[in-house]
């Protein structure tokens, strides 16, 4: 690199480039708050039972296996579609309820959390209002 | 070693690889799943094993890059550590704290766990990385703010130099992003907005200022490259880095609920982060080439040249490959996104902080190097377990078109796990190489069991 080019040049680069970005990257989070309340359905929120189902959700590390609008584990099926793809809550809750204790020979399989009924019905309840997030068409299709 | 004070790098360094014992040990573990979905079940769950498997990953490599700072920032400072006791203190402290983690995450079901640990107080358990309960949160926090004042006033008495100053800012930014890891709101697209800011502004964004200045730290060292000229392809690596990454978190925001704004501005700046770490790979060979001495340890610079390549192709082209956002939409949350992740945190950061490794750690025991057969047998594992993790991504990769295809794309699209059983030769010969990487990793563990003859420090 040329003489003209000096390590304090390059430092005061590194210094007005990133404060800059980071304020750009500041001023899109700001847009980004003001235009999510149309796309997140944060009205669902309302329902005790998604706040609930949330913490559930949270608290059993769901993620550890499956994903949620595609971030998380690989190993089971994404969730964010899953009320669409199995029909109802009321066969999410079911599936959930009909897991093995002991698992299924040489299958992967979702342990036994044994949930109450109004657990169930939180989970439900929760995996049903990511459904309803506006994802940009995203999965492409109900496989997830 | 100039400075006695840096010494107390070397539990760090020894806790570091330990963990990483345990991280590939759990990472095989989940591999079988993968084939053998009853492997252990119910006693470790999948996602118990791959708890271990990350959190042993980040808990290492932050034990890593303490060690580093710690054998880095005097040498740079030119001054003994602030307070070596302290440095002490902390690595059990932090030591212990993960390791009881861990038997928590193996012993009790993590819902009884997050109950246990206070987690109805503030629950920040459950998203994935951030599992830890609050108190290893919060042991976390203190640990590393206790830490950043110890290397800090090191600094605040001594020289500043560049490689130090960018270390401190990037170590500096590590804490402060990993805060957001206690907000946690109700609304999941918030909830996962924030959540990046913690992952990603670390691994393609503050980690990679660490990173950075232990490259070129080690650089310094083993080419007798001017510092000036060092300093200056450092600040120039580390702009390019931030200028793109930043922004380049948008390549998350494209599905999640956040405006589709995101798919533009994350697809332009996320395909310019390979950038970086191209200059990083011509910056380690440029120096290599122009190296002013022979140094003894021909170990630490391969590692240097390897994480320079490793990096590029791990973060730099396989992230690429997913990043773009209509790319993306096809391969977003499948096994394209694991067979980067494991080349990406290989050669990005596993490979920086076994490069310090192998720099510090013969001076450490009193050796400007190790000796030839020890060093050639830490570069028989250098190349076991590159390679190996080469082959991991390919065959990630190839899983993950054939997910996509199947999946996704095909005219009839099949269920997740109807997809998963149709690539499962895919999973075994992953499965292999893992095999192979962990024999790698015991050759490399073993060379330093291999007596150092040769030549005392300098």
């Amino acid at each position: 690199m040329s003489e003209a080019f000096t390590t304090s040049t390059a430092r005061n680069i590194f210094y007005g480039g990133t404060m800059f970005f980071l304020l750009v990257f500041l001023a899109l989070t700001y847009q980004t708050e003001q235009v999510i309340p149309k796309r997140d359905k944060r009205e669902m929120l309302a329902d005790p039972n998604v706040v609930a189902g949330k913490k559930l959700w949270e608290v059993n590390n769901c993620i550890g296996c499956h994903s949620l609008l595609g971030e998380g584990a690989y190993f089971a099926p994404e969730l964010g579609n899953v009320v669409a793809r199995l029909g109802s809550q009321e066969a999410v809750m079911a599936f959930i309820q009909s897991r093995p204790k002991e698992g299924v020979p040489g299958r992967r399989s979702m342990p036994q959390f044994n949930f109450t009924d109004q657990q169930l019905k939180e989970i439900a309840a929760f995996l049903n209002y990511v459904g309803q997030i506006d994802t940009a068409k995203w999965p492409p299709n109900i496989q997830g | 070693m100039q400075y006695k004070s840096q010494a107390v790098a070397k539990p760090y360094f020894i806790a570091a690889i330990a963990l990483f014992v345990a991280q590939i040990l759990f990472g095989l573990i989940m591999g079988l799943q993968y084939v053998m979905g009853d492997f252990l079940f119910p006693h470790i769950p999948f996602n118990v094993a791959r708890m271990v498997h990350t959190n042993a990953l980040i808990v290492w490599l932050l034990m890593g890059f303490m060690g580093a700072a710690y054998y880095l920032i005097p040498e740079e400072a030119e001054t003994e550590l602030h307070s070596p006791g302290l440095a002490i203190a902390l690595f059990w402290i932090f030591l212990v704290a993960a390791g009881l983690t861990v038997v928590g995450y193996l012993t009790v079901p993590y819902a009884t766990l997050a109950k246990m640990t206070g987690n109805d107080l503030l629950p920040t358990m459950g998203r994935e990385f951030l599992e830890q309960p609050l108190l290893t949160k919060l042991g976390i926090v203190v640990v590393a703010l206790a830490f950043l004042f110890n290397i800090t006033m090191t600094v605040l008495k001594g020289r500043k130099t560049a490689i130090n100053t960018v270390l401190l800012i990037g170590l500096w930014g590590l804490a402060i992003m990993f805060l957001f890891s206690f907000y946690n709101p109700h609304n999941v697209v918030r909830d996962k907005f924030y959540w990046w800011w913690v992952v990603h502004l670390w691994v393609e964004g503050v980690w990679e200022l660490i990173l950075g200045a232990i490259l070129a730290f080690v650089l310094i060292k083993v080419t007798g490259v001017d510092r000036e000229v060092i300093e200056k392809w450092l600040y120039v690596i580390i702009t390019l880095t931030l200028v793109t990454g930043i922004l380049g978190t948008g390549h998350h925001y494209y599905w999640i609920g956040t405006p589709e704004s995101w798919q533009l501005i994350g697809s332009v700046f996320s395909a310019l982060e390979p950038i970086p770490f191209f200059a990083m790979t011509l910056f380690a060979f440029n120096m290599v080439n122009r190296r002013r001495r022979e140094h003894p340890n021909k170990a630490a610079t391969l590692w240097a040249l390897g994480t320079g390549v490793m990096a590029f192709l791990g973060a730099g082209v396989w992230g690429f490959l997913h990043t773009l956002a209509p790319v993306n939409y096809y391969t977003h949350g499948t096994q394209i996104t694991a067979a980067h992740g494991h080349m990406a945190f290989y050669g990005a950061y596993v490979m920086a902080v076994i490069t310090m490794i192998s720099y510090a750690m013969p001076l450490m025991r009193g050796r400007a190097a190790n000796s030839n057969k020890a060093q050639v047998v830490e570069m028989w594992s250098f190349w076991l377990m590159t390679i190996a993790i080469v082959f991991i991504t390919l065959f990630l990769t190839a899983a993950g078109i054939l997910q996509v295809w199947l999946q996704r794309v095909s005219d009839s699209p099949l269920p997740f796990m109807v997809a998963q059983d149709q690539i499962s030769l895919f999973y075994w010969m992953r499965e292999w190489s893992g095999v192979v990487f962990l024999i790698g990793l015991l050759v490399y563990i073993w060379s330093f069991f291999i007596p150092g003859e040769e030549k005392a420090a300098a």
